[in-house]
């Protein structure tokens, strides 16, 4: 493979006496759908967090485009768009002004920043001329405006926190499909945090299994596809049968 | 537009969109050009009556309209004074927490911006909007008095209405960043609305009444000397000078009236001599310089207390 874009070195966050995130030692590749996979409390979003500089590591080193995210978030953030759970928009703005605004916040010129936001959201299947606000958004809609507003600022890697829930089936389904097609047109690496074990199957290159703060194992999902239910049984192996699908 | 603007300017750009095109700034804003005016028109009806033979402010006729009553509506400086904090608050109690309700805070954090572009450009937009609203208000009071009683403002009463908006500015300025930083304190904006309320209303009128009970327990006797009642007397106005309101009153007294010349007492001796005439401006200035200060310096502390409490806060999505 190619070179390392994210690199997690013996991570480590500490609440008081709680550790949420256990010595991690990880690094995903240019161009890999990778899978953070985990129940809640994994410690999966203060991984996100501090690959994005949001939050300080109480020990070791997190690198993003071979940039430190502790020392230079600015520079971290402005190659990464960050998907939150359930993101939130200007309620009174309506979907491309919010978009115009993310732009701005990124420098990108205004004339370039319309064309840009009308081809993505055309392209996350959303109306582009329209005046609805996005206060009056579904859940749905929301995340397709939220994968439009990671990607305005043209990032190299993105992250997707828990991108697909509250969402309908069918959505999920059309998400995952959009999220490969991004990967294979534009060469992005994704970072898809998730704890539906099918969905992550489905669409990751690999995968890393996370549990009370620890990475317990890193699976290359192409190398599970010939066995049967593999990645399933490797989830049960850690996390106990039965709660593969919520 | 092909100018890029920096990402703090973008940032204050929408706060005084979003602040001009709400509806409780719309309320606000009508509330208090009515009370304005309403102050006006007593002012006006009663200017002839205010100016009395041998008053040392008779030169300052266009101060007047700023601080005359006939005590059925209080003056323009009461109504800022009483009004001022609410309309700081209304900007500033959910500047925070809505944010982070509606789940904006991460996505916006999660920007190339420095964390503390957010907090500044909220404490700068609603300052932007404060200001040239006082600043309207006072030249709209100008501007009318000007035309009801027919007597330009002199240089002097408009650089002492100038200073006047100005101290008004940083009073609300005050309140604003103590409803800024209850806004990062609470994570529900109705909680914050409400401690931002009970804090202005404790200043407003309980502060004076537990003053009051305390200068009762400890009053001197009526055998005690002059220089023990004087001593009390001081001590009693600095306890009172903790309550902004106070330090907000005194400054515009002073500025508005120029014929005070201290704001603590005076005995017999001191005032024996001295010709009842106004101050000049520069002098008036120094009168309520630590009031100033000590405004300026709440007004900075609110603002530490709320940058501080901010950018050590967890960014969490809702």
């Amino acid at each position: 493979m190619s070179e390392p874009i994210i690199e997690l070195h013996e991570l480590t966050k500490k609440y008081g006496k709680f550790t949420a995130v256990d010595h991690i030692n990880l690094s995903v590749q240019k161009g890999e759908i990778f899978g953070i996979l985990g129940p809640n409390g994994a410690g999966k979003s203060t991984t996100i967090l501090m690959m994005l500089g949001l939050t300080d590591p109480t020990s070791g080193t997190v690198q993003v485009c071979r940039i430190n995210s502790t020392r230079n978030p600015i520079q971290v953030r402005e190659k990464v768009g960050y998907l939150p759970e359930d993101v939130g928009f200007y309620d009174d703005m309506t979907g491309i002004e919010n978009l115009l605004y993310t732009a701005r916040l990124n420098r990108i010129p205004e004339a370039n920043a319309r064309t840009k936001a009308e081809e993505l959201l055309e392209r996350v299947g959303l109306p582009v001329d329209t005046q609805k606000k996005a206060g009056k958004y579904s859940r749905g809609m929301r995340q397709r405006l939220g994968l439009a507003d990671v990607l305005i600022k043209q990032p190299e890697v993105i992250i997707l926190d828990e991108p697909t829930s509250g969402i309908d089936p069918a959505g999920v389904q059309e998400f995952m499909d959009l999220i490969r097609q991004l990967r294979e047109e534009n060469g992005l690496t994704v970072l898809f945090s998730s704890h539906h074990l099918d969905q992550v199957q489905q669409i990751c290159d690999r995968v890393g299994l996370f549990g009370g703060g620890k990475l317990l194992a890193e699976v290359n999902v192409n190398e599970l596809q010939n066995e049967e239910h593999g990645l399933e049984n490797m989830y049960n192996r850690y996390f106990g049968g039965g709660k593969s699908h919520e | 537009m092909n100018k890029i603007q920096s990402p703090f300017w973008v940032i204050v750009r929408k706060e005084v969109a979003d602040h001009v095109r709400s509806w409780k700034f719309i309320i606000l804003i009508a509330i208090i050009a009515l009370t304005c005016m309403g102050s006006l028109y007593t002012a006006l009806t009663n200017i002839g009556a205010a100016i009395k033979p041998n008053d040392p402010d008779g030169s300052f006729l266009f101060l007047k309209l700023f601080t005359v009553s006939d005590g059925t509506l209080p003056s323009f400086v009461i109504f800022i004074n009483f009004l001022g904090p609410l309309l700081g608050i209304a900007l500033g109690f959910d500047a925070i927490n809505s944010e982070q309700s509606k789940g904006t805070l991460s996505r916006i954090l999660s920007q190339p911006i420095h964390r503390d572009y957010l907090i500044n450009a909220k404490f700068v937009g609603a300052l932007i909007v404060i200001g040239s609203m006082l600043l309207t208000l006072a030249l709209l009071v100008m501007g009318f008095g000007l035309i009801a009683i027919g007597i330009p403002p002199t240089a002097e009463e408009f650089l002492r209405i100038i200073a006047f908006v100005v101290v008004s500015i940083i009073y609300v300025a005050f309140w604003l960043n103590l409803s800024i930083f209850f806004s990062i304190k609470f994570k529900q904006a109705a909680t914050s609305a409400l401690a931002c309320v009970a804090v202005w209303l404790f200043f407003s009128v309980f502060y004076n009444m537990i003053i009051n009970l305390v200068g009762k327990a400890i009053s001197p006797s009526a055998m005690a000397s002059a220089y023990q009642v004087i001593s009390y007397q001081k001590f009693m106005l600095n306890l009172l000078r903790f309550a902004p309101s106070m330090l907000f009153n005194e400054a515009t007294t002073t500025l508005l009236m120029p014929s005070v010349r201290s704001l603590g007492p005076l005995t017999m001796e001191q005032v024996h001599g001295a010709i009842p005439s106004p101050l000049p401006l520069g002098q008036s200035l120094m009168v309520v310089w630590p009031q100033l200060t000590g405004l300026i310096a709440a007004t900075v502390i609110c603002f530490a207390l709320s940058y501080g409490s901010f950018m050590r806060k967890e960014i969490r999505s809702r």
